[in-house]
């Protein structure tokens, strides 16, 4: 066991315990041993001053592509879990759109184990909804959670047959586990590349329209309403999507959804001059969409800020709109872009950030973490609410580059991350 | 050449941010190099110490055959790569192609593709001249030039003219540079076709959407009719060729129920008895050829002023004078 860690001095903001004021945070045998106004070192303690940081449960982002194995080019587990350590992530969940994806135990099985060996942040494997991700018949779901899988998905792909996804919910009531849907009817996104609107009619792009993501959010909620299984709707992107979602919560239906950093603070004219960098599915969409992303998080129809982080080789990107693929990463990016773009402008405060980059999560996926109650994983983030840093994407930690931020001036950076009481990355 | 900074900056990518001083410098450059054609001797040595390359990763035949008489006649060294058989076809990216081209010592390259922003992603990566040849169903500049010349010099003018363009609207290029070049030069603007092939931000341009073939030729002076793509039926947006023919053709009998008379044009290749019908097409209202006489001056013209040339000194360039 590494030696016991003494925070001094920082501010704890942990809405877990409703707590938001200057402690000591003592961490033993890697759990949180104490939390209190001053605690005396222990003698064999190291102590790390943290006098005008903050300090908060770790970060959690259960929307994370690793791209191993198969694509390793973009990323590996271990680059994907050192990126996720250096954007203040102490744990993160890898999508199985892999290849050969993630939808078999031993698959489940090896992504454990790189994510252990990788020594960074934790990382959670999902595995696939259907076998193989031809949304034909179920995966083995049952096996893969006793494998460590903590949900299933086909992200990268909508299930497209209702009566699949009808089957997962009811399926995946059996492990407790959330079934998470890409909401996308392929149908009426055609062969899309943007958003549906003026700039991809300037463009010359085939667009996207808002009611793609619509009719399938709305399907997932009537399915989870039927089946009482619990449904996570990823990257939440339009106006009438989060209403959705906000009615079906008030309903009772067991719902969960995500809001992605670049969905809060771009809209679709990032594109313009076909910038291959701010080319993501869903699409990045109008001003209406983005206000209404932004108050689902606000007032929690949203709970979780999640990256979707995709890395893309630069050769990849270095092409005709058309024929680039879709996806930024994010890890690295995420938590000064919520604090300078979203906390910064008023959104929503530091608490309830923490509540849905770290608290949040970790309720809907049922993750150990979330929270700095005494007893519990010592997984804490630190950083710095004052530090002005520019992006530079040539010093991500992650493979590739495709950020739509390089050159962002940002406010508040990540200082510490430390996974069960052990310093992952920074240098106290 | 001149060293001064060319009138039209580097490349030619789309009309969208020409000013109107721009475009009608162009026409009127334009003007000036048409009477080559009609020499016994069609050579001017312009652009003799020029080297071109015309890259079509789509096929094309009239856009790039006038691009090349364009460059023939101005003395440029001129090289055309399509993609049959060419690298082009092995998995070379554009980046890639483009930069051993300019590893050749190139000095500009007109460039067909089927992919939207293809040309501007060109420009932004090499140092030579791009002139965009239509890229996707984003613009195809030289097309909506030559379409604003042959318009203004069959009515005199294009400020106040009433423009209806006519099909497929959300798979064209054409469209979009005419829809620019017509309403920075201050001509009324609509378009009119099926709402299947109507781009979702079409009134957010700028124009005026008519649905009904007859009212848009009771609206318009001027008619440009674009071909109708045998895959659009294909892909669903509209149920027949025929059916196509019936509700939205340009026909003799519609262009006699209007009160004026109408200029029709069309960026070829026609489909016949399709989009338009052969007494149209064959008849007095039609200036399709004029289009295609003029393709060739307006492409000189365009080859000039990205070469540096001076707009005043067109003249004397063609008389073999320093420009």
């Amino acid at each position: 066991m590494s030696k016991p860690l003494l925070l001094r001095g920082g501010r704890v903001v942990d809405p877990s315990q409703n707590l938001d004021a200057k402690r000591d945070v003592l961490l033993v045998d890697g759990k949180v041993a104490k939390v209190r106004a001053r605690i005396d070192a222990p003698e064999d303690a190291r102590v790390v001053d943290c006098a005008g940081l903050v300090v908060t449960p770790g970060l959690i982002d259960v929307h994370v592509h690793l791209r191993e194995p198969g694509e390793e080019h973009k990323e590996t587990i271990a680059t994907g879990a050192a990126a996720a350590a250096a954007g203040g992530f102490t744990a993160i969940c890898a999508m199985p759109n892999t290849d050969p994806p993630i939808d078999d135990p031993a698959a489940v099985g090896f992504v454990v184990a790189e994510g252990r060996r990788a020594g960074a942040a934790r990382v959670y494997p999902v595995g696939c909804i259907s076998a193989g991700r031809a949304g034909k018949r179920l995966a083995l779901i049952g096996e893969m959670v006793e494998a460590g899988a903590v949900a299933v998905t086909d992200d990268g792909n909508p299930v497209m047959d209702s009566g699949l996804m009808r089957t997962a919910l009811e399926y995946a009531l059996a492990f407790g586990i959330p079934v998470a849907d890409h909401p996308e009817d392929l149908g009426l996104s055609g062969n899309g590349h943007m958003n549906e609107g003026l700039v991809a009619t300037r463009l010359g792009l085939a667009g996207k329209p808002n009611a793609a993501e619509d009719v399938h959010i709305v399907r997932d909620l009537l399915l989870a309403e039927l089946t009482g299984g619990h449904i996570h709707l990823q990257h939440v992107s339009t106006r009438f999507g989060v209403e959705s979602i906000r009615q079906a919560k008030a309903r009772g239906v067991r719902v969960t959804a995500e809001a992605t950093p670049h969905h809060l603070v771009l809209t679709q004219d990032a594109v313009d001059g076909y910038r291959t960098e701010a080319k993501m599915n869903p699409p990045l969409r109008c001003a209406e969409d983005v206000a209404a992303v932004r108050a689902g998080l606000a007032d929690g129809t949203l709970d979780t800020v999640t990256t979707d982080h995709a890395p893309h080789h630069y050769d990849e990107k270095e092409a005709a709109f058309a024929e680039a693929p879709n996806g930024i990463v994010g890890l690295e990016t995420a938590l000064g872009i919520m604090l300078t773009r979203v906390v910064g402008e008023g959104v929503i405060d530091l608490s309830t950030l923490v509540e849905r980059m770290s608290c949040g999560p970790a309720r809907a996926f049922h993750l150990p973490g979330g929270t700095l109650t005494e007893g519990n994983p010592a997984d804490v983030t630190v950083f710095d609410p004052n530090e002005v840093w520019t992006v530079e994407p040539r010093a991500f930690l992650s493979k590739s580059r495709n950020t739509p931020f390089s050159g962002w001036e940002l406010k508040g950076r990540p200082k510490l991350t430390i996974v069960g009481g052990r310093i992952v990355f920074g240098a106290p | 050449m001149s060293p001064t900074p060319a009138f039209l900056g580097k490349d030619l990518v789309g009309l969208e941010r020409l000013s109107a001083d721009q475009l009608r410098t162009i026409l009127d450059t334009a003007e000036h190099f048409k009477e080559i054609s009609e020499r016994r001797i069609k050579k001017v040595p312009v652009l003799r110490h020029k080297t071109i390359v015309n890259l079509f990763f789509e096929a094309s035949t009239r856009t790039r055959i006038s691009f090349e008489f364009a460059e023939k006649r101005l003395s440029a060294d001129t090289v055309n790569i399509v993609a049959a058989g060419s690298s082009l076809q092995k998995g070379e990216t554009l980046v890639d192609t483009a930069r051993n081209l300019e590893a050749m010592r190139i000095d500009m390259v007109v460039m067909r593709h089927g992919s939207s922003g293809a040309a501007q992603f060109l420009a932004d990566r090499i140092p030579s001249n791009v002139i965009n040849a239509g890229d996707g169903r984003h613009e195809h500049p030289t097309q909506g030039l030559l379409d604003l010349l042959t318009i203004r010099d069959r009515m005199g003018r294009i400020e106040g003219l009433k423009v209806c363009i006519v099909g497929d609207i959300l798979h064209s290029r054409v469209a979009r540079s005419n829809i620019y070049g017509l309403l920075t030069l201050g001509a009324e603007v609509a378009v009119c076709g099926p709402p299947t092939l109507m781009p979702p931000a079409a009134t957010e341009l700028g124009v005026r959407v008519f649905t009904r073939v007859e009212e848009a030729i009771e609206w318009a002076d001027v008619l440009n009719v674009l071909r109708l793509q045998l895959e659009r039926m294909e892909a669903g947006y509209v149920p027949s060729l025929r059916e196509y023919n019936r509700i939205w053709g340009v026909s003799t009998a519609r262009l006699e129920a209007a009160k004026r008379d109408l200029v029709v044009l069309h960026p070829g290749p026609m489909n016949r008895g399709v989009e338009i019908d052969s007494d149209v097409a064959d008849g007095p209202h039609s200036v399709i050829l004029d289009q295609v006489t003029n393709g060739v001056a307006v492409r000189m013209a365009v080859l000039y002023l990205l070469a540096g040339g001076q707009p005043e000194k067109a003249e004397a360039a063609k008389q073999g004078g320093e420009t």
